[in-house]
Formats: C-alpha cells, sequence, structure tokens
C-alpha cells in the first residue's frame, strides 16, 4: 500500500513539472501504460486471495483515477498555454488603419436639398421637376410677365432664341403641374436656375426651390406659417425670427419678400406670395373657389448660412478640399 | 431712387429718426437699400475768411494767419496747406471740435507759435477720399463768416436709396414717397405749392399727335428770354447731387429737378434748333438720331419719336437729341412735358441698349393727371432763375388710362390674408392711401388714383390693405388640410438611393456649371451643333453641354492642379441638345381643348445623367495594397452595381473623347444608355495627366427604373459546380461566348460565371484561356453525373462553334 501512495506521489509531482504536450503523454505512459507501473500492481492482483482481491483492486482504481484526473487536469493546463501563447503570437496592431476603399460624399447643395425635401415631404409635399430650357410663355407668360414688363428686366435672362430661354426661377414648374394635376396640390420644385449676374454672391447657375399649395382654405398666415416653420426646422432653432415684407412679383399678390434674423440683422432668403388669379387663370383653376400660395427659396443661401459658406463661388469650383469637408 | 432725407422731410416730417423711417418703408415695400449719413460727424466747424498770411518764422512751409470766424477779434491759426491765400473762405474747425476719427482740436503752439483752431481740406471733415488731398477745401466767396458748416452746406442729412419694384414707379418722385409715408405714418403731407406763372407771350407751336395710344397726353411751351447761363441756386443743385444727378445747366437742372420731385420726367428744347410744329409719331424705318449722348440710333416704325418739320428730335420719354438741348447759349425754350403709354414704352429703351431716368419712369406708369402741374412747376423754376416769359401751354390729350372701380369684398380679405379686417380697418387703409372709395356692407369699391398703374384687380387691393395693416401683424398659423398620403413608387430607385451608392464607393459630387466653351462641346462629344446661349456670360461658357464629362474633366484638372493625385468624381444634371421639331405646331385656334403644353413646345431635348470620373489609384493611398491605377474594369464594377440586379450589355464602340481600343457603348436591356471608356491618350497629353482617367456616363431614366422583386424557387438540393476552361483568340468577346451558352438552353445550368483570365506561359500567343464556372441545379432532385454530362456537352458544342477549344 505504501507502494501504492508512492506511485500516485510521484506521478503527480512528475505531471506538475511537465510543460510539453508531448512529454505528459510519455510519462503518462509510465504509469498507465501497458508497461505501467500501475498496470503492472493491477495484473499483481491475480496473485492474492479471493478475500484480499476486492478491497487492493479497489485501492489501485482509486489510485488510478487519481493520476487520471491529475493527467486530464493538466493536460488542459497545457492546451490553455499552448493556446494563450498562439494568440499572443497573433495579436495585432489595432492601431493601423483598415484597409480598402475609402467613402466619398454629396455636394452641399445637395445636402441641403435633401434636407428642404425631407423637411416638406413631413407635410406632405410631393416633388416635382420641368425642363432647364423653358419656353417663354412658361418662364414669364404664364406667370403673369407680359413681354417687355419691366418685371422681365429683373430677371437677366440668358436667351437660347426668341421663344426660350434658361429658366430664370422654378416657378414654370407650378404652372406645368398646375396644367396636369387638379387641385388640391402641394408641391415643391426643387432645381437649377440661371440669370446672367456673376459675382461673389451671384452666380450664373445657381438652385431654387419653389414651393406651391393651392388648396380650397390656404392663406397668407398659413404661407407665413409654413414658411416660419420651414425655417426654423432648417435651421434647427425654435426661437429664428422670420419677417415677411412686402414685395412685388408679377406671379403673386400680395406679395412678399422674406428674411430671417442672422447675427443682429436681417437677411433675405426668398420670395413669396398668394398666387395671382392671371396664374390660375392660365391653368383654368377656379380662383374664386381655390387660394393657393407660393414661395421660392435660394438653395446656396441656405447651404451659406448652414455650413459657413462665404464665398457662392465655391460651390462650383469642385475643389476637393471644399467638398470632403461636406463627408 | 435716391434722395435726401431733408428734402423729404420738407414733405413729410414723421417723428421719427432716420432709421425708424427707413424701417417702416422698408417694411411697406419700399425696400431701403442704402440709407448713409452725407457726412461724418464732426462739430465745432464755421465758415472762416483768411485775413492774412505770414510765413512762420521758424518753418519754411508753415503760414501765420489771422482768420475771421465771425467773432470780435480774429484768431491766429498755424496752417501748412500749399493753398492757403489771404480772403479765402474756409471750413475752421475751432478748439474743442472733434472731427472724423475722434480728432480733436486743441489750442498748441506749432513751433512756437501759439494757434487757436485747424483750418481743414475736405478730407480732414470725411468727404472725400485720401488720395484726393489738395489743400484746404475752398468755399465759395459769399459763404457767411461764422456760419457752421454743417448748416451752410446741409450737411446733416442723410440719403435714402430705395429699391423699387416695377409696380412702384409712383414712389419715384418726392411727391409719391412723401404721399406713402404720410399714409404709412398718419403724417401731414405737405404738397408744395405750384403757382402757375402768368402767361405773357403768345405764342404756342402746334402739336400734333400721331400715336393717341403711344402719347395719350402732351404738353408744351414756349418760353423765351431764358438765361440758361446762369448758375443753378446751390440748394438745387445739393438736391441733384443728393439725387445722384450732376448739374449741367439751370434749364436741364429744372427739368431733372422736377422729375425728381414730381415724378414727372421732362425735356426742354432749344427753340431755336426746332423748324415749324411738334408731332409725336412713330420713326420712319431708316431714320436716324444722334442721342445726347452722342450715340447714333437708327429707328424703325416701333420707335415713338418726338419731331419737328424737319427732323426726329428724340426718343420719346427716353432721351433727347444732340442739337436740340438746351446749352449755355439757350435764351428760348420749348418745354414738355408728356404722358406715354407703359405699353408703348415697354423695352423700347432696352432696344437701343438704354435705361435713363425719364425710360425708367414711363415704363411703369407716371401720373398723367400731373403733367400739367409739372409744367407750371418747371416753367416757375425756369422763369424765377432764368427770367425770361411762358407762352400758354399747348396741350392735346387723347385717351388716358382708365381707372376702373374694383370690388373688395371684406369675406375675401379674410380668405386670403387669413385674417379677419373690419370695415373700419379696411377704410382706414384706403383714407390714408388716398384712395376714392364706396362701400355697401362689407363690400368696397375703389378707384385707384391715377398715379398707381398696379391696381387692377380684388387681390391688387388685398395686398394694399394687408401691407398698411402690416405684415407683421399678420399671424403665422399652421395650415389645416386632409390628410392624404402621397404615392410611392416602387419602381422608381430614389435618386437619394443612387447617389449613396456612388458615395459608397468613393466618389465625390460635384455640381458644374451646364454652358461649357463651345471647343468642348467639340472636342470631347463631336458636337458641332451644341445649344448656343444667344448672351453668353463669357466665351468658356456659350454653350449648353450635351453631356457632363466636360464639367467633370475640368474638375479633374482644376484638382490636379491642386495636387490632389487620386480624384474620383460625379454628377447628376442636365444635357442639352437639339431636335428636329417633330410635329409642327397646331395653327392657334384649332380645337377648344388645345393644351398649353402642345401649344408651347419645347424644342430641346433636356436629359438627366449621371456621370463618374475616375483617376489615380484604384484604393486610397494605404499598407498592404499594392499601388495600382484605376482601371476600366474597377469603374466597370461601379457601373454594374449602381445598375445592379439589372444587367447591363456593353458593345465597343469609338468616341472622340475615349479611347478607340477601351471604350464601349452601355445597353440596359435593347436601349442605348450611356457610355464607358479611358479618357483618349490625345487628351490625356493636352490635359496633362499622367494617368488614364475612366469615365461613365449613363441617362438618368434608365438607372432609375426598378423591378418589384418576385421571390423565385429556392432548391433544396445542393448545386453542382463544373468549371470549363477554353482557348480562344484574343479578339474574341467574352460576351460572344456568354450569350452562346446562355441561348444553348441547357437543361439544369443556372449561372455561369467567368473566374479566370489566363495569359502567358502554356497558352500560345494571340490566345487566352478563359474559365468558366458552370453551377447546375434542379428543384426536383440532386443531380447525377448522368444527368449533367449531356447539358456540358452542349456547352462545350456551343463554345466550339464560337472557335473556343476546351483546355485539357
Amino acid at each position: 500500500m505504501e507502494q501504492l501512495q508512492q506511485i500516485l506521489d510521484q506521478a503527480l509531482t512528475q505531471f506538475a513539472l511537465i510543460s510539453d504536450e508531448t512529454e505528459l503523454e510519455q510519462v503518462k505512459a509510465r504509469y498507465l501504460g501497458r508497461d505501467g507501473s500501475l498496470t503492472a500492481l493491477l495484473k499483481g492482483l491475480g496473485k492474492l486471495s479471493n478475500e484480499e482481491r476486492p478491497a487492493a483492486g479497489a485501492r489501485i482504481n482509486q489510485v488510478k483515477q487519481s493520476i487520471e484526473a491529475a493527467l486530464q487536469q493538466r493536460r488542459e493546463v497545457l492546451a490553455q498555454a499552448r493556446l494563450a501563447k498562439k494568440l499572443a503570437a497573433e495579436s495585432l496592431d489595432v492601431t493601423l488603419p483598415g484597409r480598402g476603399i475609402g467613402c466619398g460624399g454629396l455636394h452641399p447643395v445637395t445636402l441641403t436639398l435633401a434636407r428642404i425635401e425631407h423637411l416638406f415631404h413631413s407635410l406632405g409635399f410631393a416633388v416635382s421637376a420641368g425642363p432647364e430650357i423653358e419656353h417663354d410663355f412658361y418662364n414669364f407668360t404664364a406667370l403673369n410677365i407680359p413681354e417687355n414688363h419691366p418685371a422681365r428686366a429683373m430677371h437677366d435672362t440668358f436667351y437660347i432664341d426668341p421663344e426660350h430661354v434658361l429658366r430664370t426661377h422654378t416657378s414654370p414648374v407650378q404652372v406645368r403641374y398646375m396644367e396636369d394635376n387638379p387641385p388640391p396640390l402641394k408641391i415643391i420644385s426643387p432645381g437649377r436656375v440661371y440669370r446672367v449676374d456673376s459675382d461673389a454672391t451671384h452666380s450664373p447657375m445657381f438652385h431654387q426651390v419653389e414651393g406651391l399649395w393651392v388648396d380650397e382654405h390656404v392663406s397668407f398666415a398659413n404661407l407665413k406659417g409654413v414658411v416660419q416653420d420651414f425655417l426654423q426646422r432648417f435651421f434647427e432653432q425654435d426661437d429664428l425670427q422670420v419677417r415677411f415684407r412686402p414685395s412685388f412679383f408679377p406671379f403673386t399678390e400680395p406679395s412678399a419678400e422674406m428674411d430671417m434674423s442672422w447675427r443682429g440683422g436681417w437677411l433675405e432668403i426668398g420670395g413669396c406670395g398668394m398666387v395671382h388669379p392671371n396664374v390660375l387663370k392660365h391653368v383654368n383653376i377656379d380662383s374664386e373657389k381655390y387660394l393657393g400660395f407660393a414661395f421660392g427659396l435660394g438653395v446656396e443661401r441656405l447651404a451659406m448660412l448652414r455650413y459657413g459658406v462665404n464665398d457662392l463661388r465655391q460651390f462650383y469650383e469642385s475643389d476637393l478640399r471644399f467638398l470632403k469637408q461636406f463627408n | 431712387m435716391k434722395f435726401s432725407e431733408n428734402w423729404l422731410r420738407s414733405w413729410v416730417n414723421p417723428g421719427l429718426t432716420s432709421d425708424e423711417l427707413g424701417h417702416v418703408l422698408t417694411m411697406a415695400g419700399l425696400e431701403v437699400e442704402d440709407l448713409v449719413a452725407v457726412a461724418p460727424a464732426f462739430n465745432n466747424v464755421v465758415v472762416a475768411c483768411v485775413l492774412s498770411v505770414e510765413k512762420h518764422p521758424d518753418a519754411d512751409r508753415l503760414n501765420v494767419c489771422q482768420v475771421d470766424v465771425g467773432e470780435d477779434q480774429p484768431l491766429t491759426i498755424v496752417c501748412g496747406a500749399p493753398n492757403v491765400a489771404a480772403g479765402v473762405k474756409v471750413p475752421c474747425a475751432r478748439i474743442g471740435a472733434v472731427l472724423p476719427g475722434d480728432f480733436k482740436i486743441k489750442q498748441a503752439k506749432v513751433r512756437g507759435i501759439p494757434s487757436f483752431g485747424m483750418l481743414c481740406s475736405e478730407k480732414e471733415l470725411g468727404l472725400m477720399a485720401d488720395s484726393e488731398a489738395h489743400g484746404l477745401w475752398l468755399l465759395p466767396e459769399d459763404a457767411p463768416t461764422g456760419t457752421s458748416l454743417r448748416e451752410y452746406l446741409d450737411l446733416d442729412d442723410r440719403l435714402f436709396t430705395l429699391k423699387l419694384t416695377p409696380n412702384r414707379s409712383d414712389c419715384s418722385g418726392m411727391k409719391g414717397v412723401a404721399r406713402e409715408v404720410a399714409a404709412l405714418t398718419g403724417s401731414e403731407f405737405k404738397s408744395i405749392t405750384v403757382d402757375a406763372k402768368p402767361v405773357t407771350l403768345d405764342e404756342q407751336l402746334s402739336v400734333v399727335i400721331e400715336d393717341a395710344e403711344g402719347c395719350p397726353l402732351y404738353c408744351g411751351r414756349v418760353l423765351r428770354g431764358v438765361n440758361a447761363a446762369v448758375p443753378t441756386p446751390v440748394w438745387m443743385v445739393r438736391r441733384l447731387e443728393r439725387s445722384g444727378l450732376r448739374s449741367i445747366n439751370a434749364v436741364v437742372d429744372v427739368t431733372n429737378y422736377v422729375m425728381w420731385e414730381m415724378g414727372q420726367p421732362m425735356h426742354a428744347f432749344d427753340l431755336s434748333a426746332l423748324s415749324g410744329g411738334i408731332s409725336v409719331r412713330r420713326a420712319r424705318a431708316g431714320e436716324a438720331l444722334v442721342l445726347l449722348n452722342e450715340q447714333t440710333v437708327t429707328l424703325d416704325e416701333q420707335t415713338l419719336v418726338i419731331a419737328d418739320d424737319a427732323r426726329v428730335l428724340a426718343l420719346a420719354g427716353i432721351m433727347g437729341g444732340e442739337g436740340s438741348g438746351v446749352d449755355l447759349a439757350t435764351r428760348d425754350v420749348f418745354l414738355e412735358a408728356a404722358f406715354f403709354h407703359p405699353d408703348a414704352m415697354a423695352g423700347q429703351a432696352r432696344r437701343f441698349g438704354l435705361a435713363t431716368d425719364s425710360s425708367f419712369r414711363f415704363e411703369r406708369g407716371v401720373d398723367f393727371a400731373a403733367t400739367r402741374s409739372a409744367m407750371e412747376r418747371a416753367t416757375q423754376l425756369i422763369l424765377d432763375i432764368c427770367g425770361g416769359q411762358a407762352g400758354e401751354i399747348s396741350a392735346v390729350q387723347g385717351e388716358l388710362p382708365m381707372r376702373a372701380p374694383i370690388v373688395l369684398r371684406g369675406a375675401r380679405v379674410a380668405r386670403v390674408l387669413g385674417v379677419a379686417l373690419d370695415t373700419a380697418q379696411i377704410s382706414d387703409v384706403f383714407n390714408r392711401l388716398q384712395f376714392e372709395f364706396t362701400t355697401e356692407g362689407d363690400t368696397f369699391c375703389v378707384t385707384p388714383p391715377s398715379f398707381r398703374f398696379d391696381l387692377a384687380i380684388e387681390s391688387d387691393l388685398i395686398e394694399e390693405v394687408a401691407r398698411l395693416y402690416g405684415y407683421d401683424n399678420i399671424p403665422a398659423l399652421s395650415p389645416h388640410a386632409a390628410l392624404t398620403m402621397l404615392p410611392h413608387s416602387e419602381t422608381q430607385r430614389p435618386l437619394a438611393r443612387i447617389l449613396q451608392t456612388l458615395v459608397a464607393r468613393d466618389y465625390q459630387e460635384i455640381v458644374s456649371y451646364a454652358f461649357v466653351e463651345e471647343q468642348v462641346e467639340r472636342d470631347l462629344c463631336g458636337n458641332d451643333d451644341p445649344v448656343v446661349l444667344q448672351n453668353p456670360i463669357a466665351s468658356n461658357m456659350a454653350v449648353m453641354r450635351s453631356s457632363l464629362l466636360g464639367g467633370l474633366v475640368g474638375a479633374l484638372r482644376f484638382n490636379l492642379n491642386r495636387r490632389q493625385s487620386r480624384v474620383r468624381l460625379f454628377e447628376v444634371g442636365a444635357c442639352f441638345a437639339r431636335t428636329p421639331l417633330l410635329n409642327p405646331l397646331p395653327q392657334a385656334g384649332e380645337g377648344a381643348s388645345e393644351s398649353l403644353r402642345e401649344r408651347y413646345v419645347n424644342e430641346y431635348v433636356q436629359t438627366q445623367r449621371l456621370s463618374c470620373i475616375a483617376y489615380g489609384s484604384g484604393l486610397p493611398e494605404q499598407w498592404g495594397a499594392a499601388a495600382k491605377s484605376v482601371d476600366f474594369y474597377d469603374v466597370k464594377a461601379d457601373l454594374e452595381a449602381l445598375f445592379a440586379p439589372q444587367v447591363l450589355r456593353f458593345v465597343a464602340a469609338v468616341h472622340p473623347a475615349l479611347h478607340p481600343g477601351r471604350s464601349a457603348q452601355i445597353y440596359c436591356g435593347d436601349k442605348l444608355t450611356g457610355w464607358i471608356g479611358e479618357l483618349h491618350p490625345q487628351w490625356q497629353q493636352e490635359y496633362d495627366m499622367t494617368q488614364a482617367a475612366i469615365w461613365f456616363e449613363v441617362e438618368l431614366g434608365a438607372l432609375m427604373q426598378a423591378l418589384v422583386p418576385r421571390l423565385g424557387e429556392i432548391s433544396r438540393f445542393l448545386p453542382v459546380r463544373r468549371d470549363l476552361a477554353v482557348l480562344v483568340d484574343e479578339a474574341v468577346a467574352v460576351q460572344g461566348l456568354l450569350d452562346a451558352m446562355h441561348q444553348a438552353e441547357a437543361l439544369h445550368v443556372h449561372e455561369i460565371v467567368l473566374f479566370d483570365v489566363y495569359r502567358g506561359a502554356g497558352v500560345e500567343a494571340g490566345k487566352k484561356s478563359l474559365a468558366f464556372r458552370v453551377l447546375l441545379q434542379d428543384t426536383q432532385k440532386t443531380l447525377t453525373d448522368a444527368e449533367i454530362e449531356p447539358d456540358m456537352a452542349l456547352l462545350v458544342g456551343v463554345l466550339n462553334k464560337c472557335g473556343a477549344q476546351l483546355r485539357m
């Protein structure tokens, strides 16, 4: 029995010292293998008497189990160590930059238009588009601007031929939409417009958003409400002051210019008004039954204020150092 | 419209500061564009007379002056100005004065001599730009010594500049602005009194109006014994100058003054230059006129002119002619005040490249009821200033514009404005505006005054009500409306998603001008017949683009010039082309249901396109990835990703901008949708590009088409893969092989993908090896070799027919 205890002690001690998995298996064979010391003891049981044999067998088996348990434990420890070593060897510099394609970005005018469209969409405005080379009739006449009207001089028009112009505003889309759709209707119409003008605050091409709401009960007060609501949401500034000032557009009556408060002063942001009855008449809408309001906003102006752009020309220079700041 | 505040206040003087007055005007629709003081702030500066000048004993350039400032004793003042002299009148800043720039005048010793003030230049008083320093400001000899300079020159004045909208011509004279201010503020409107000068001359010129529509009213009168050479009074010159008008001679100055005062343009002819009577008529084709600005204009029947029996004298309402105007030698004058109809004046000045103060007013409308009193006013001023005698006014009057009564319903006011105003409030507005009206219940019947040309319908009056009530006083209200959802088509891919795909693939959006240089269209698009602008802003923006390529190449070059080495850009925008008019215009009046769209047909093709260009390395410069320039196939993958799941087809084709062996037309279904290719080496060289730029452009319409997905059956059985490697001639396009295999209708073939292209060892020169992965599948069972083999044999068969040999 002393011999059994000795074998157990020896095995446990030996296992604990081994740090190599192959060696562990070799040492295991010295106890549990075919020629192992414990195997030898088990073989020796046959020499014992029937009375002695069960107790001796039980004791040997107990030691065997202890050795196996110790062995398994040691295996796990060594496997763990091996894994830990492997993982340590595999570690990355996680601060190295990621690889692959980069990411581009949208133009600030597009970002601004998307914001505008989202906000008006939430009020149920549909989006409508129209041609940029526009018939004189749609750009002017249908908007109550007859030929040679002084208001045409306000527009600095690019002419393609005597009948066609580059649209000077997005308002012609109003007319086209009303031709095709019966009231009530509610649209915005974003797009490029053109004027013969070029300096730090004027570009020969720029973007406008036209808005139109025709219904039985829309009023100037609603126009004020919608535009003010829009500007406050657009600039995310609930206390943004918006001012309406009488002005003149041949296609609206009453007409107004919209100013917003900005750095202690007022800044013109667009024009608006109640759709002129003559405009409705052109598209066979009964101006006794229906009223409408329309507004036009300068997209670049909004983008400049929102993003801190000072020179209008930067929008069209395509300088990546400018563009990437909006990504 | 620019004018002096003091002049306005002589007509109407509300208890408001200048800024408050400006605000009132702006908020009434007369936008104050500019409001500046005539002179900067300074005080204690008086008119002084230099009595004597002696050299400073200790300084060559200084003088010691005795200066009379209107007090008992003259002041001793040391002065360094070269133009100081005994007897001159100059401004003198007295001890205690504060000049612009917070420059305080104190008693001081100048090189040992005490000096009790400073004689001033215009610059020191802040009235002239720096560079024009030319010594002391010499005042007129009659300037009253001792008087405050500000008072003497009326410097406590401010200049208003109004941005007049085309509808408010009534405010293009002091009288009109004053009338408006009176209406807005309730202050008294102090109209000037015009004393008609007695007629002492029995002389009239005959006036004949041939075009009574263009000129419904013409007043003319002869003035004799007028001395045009007398100086214009200082007060008048000052008011004119503060209105931005130059003094010319006393008679012309009076006509300009009356125009600014009353809003009525006038003209003065030298009577001695006229022969016979005056006629107002259309010009005859070929007649010519040298204008006062020395411009020669050739006239036609559209032009309304003033003529005498011999020649054309003036462009009616626009500008007088040379040779019949008033100059310093003029002694006899024919004075004109007329009403030319806005419809007749519209666009006339612009036809000759002119825009005058007179045409500005006539185009917009002049008060025809005040024409005669303007004539009396001008007569009064000329006779008072220049002397002379006046003849009877010859007035010829035709049909003046109608002022039809307009009905305004109180309920409509409430409906349009969204705020209910009672009858008293509306009446008050019309009273303040001096409109004649009657009421019945809440209905008004308003007759617009002769000076307003912008009041024709009910809405016009509603605007007046709103304006006077104050736009600020109308509440901002959220609308109430029925809620309905907007349609949302799933067969239209939203543009935002398309853009996002490009952004995710590292492209940067640009916005470029829609007009380009003609050369760019010709070179890059082969377009010899672009849509041309009649009035381009610059020669490099002269034609409308037919492709977005020009803008992208320009933007690419811009960035390459700024040391960017990798540039990937895209733009979405319209492209323009001429097309023949397919259908002839319907005759006017043909069919009652004729739509506007049919009548005003737009004959230009305008398509929205999307265009991308990539230059430099395919990936951003980074570790662990070899630098490789972007190539045709990289960009093709971007293009295909945009269209997926739609499958595009590519057909090699030649494009003027592109490498002839590396360009293709893009087909979406059967429709030609765009181009892809590498920029032609010729352009690369021309544009100083060291690498190839890859470009594609597609029609946005095709790109936005989408199908609503329909789920197909997913097989429960595993697919079988077979690879096919074939050898073909270099010239054989892969698309042909793929098409042939797809058309073979092999029973179980599910997918064929090219996965390798190989040239080199083992493949003879002039050939390439292509490897296809073929996936076979059945929805009912797992396929056996026996079922697969016939399909594979079929594919090999069609490949052979295409000249492809199976590689063993």
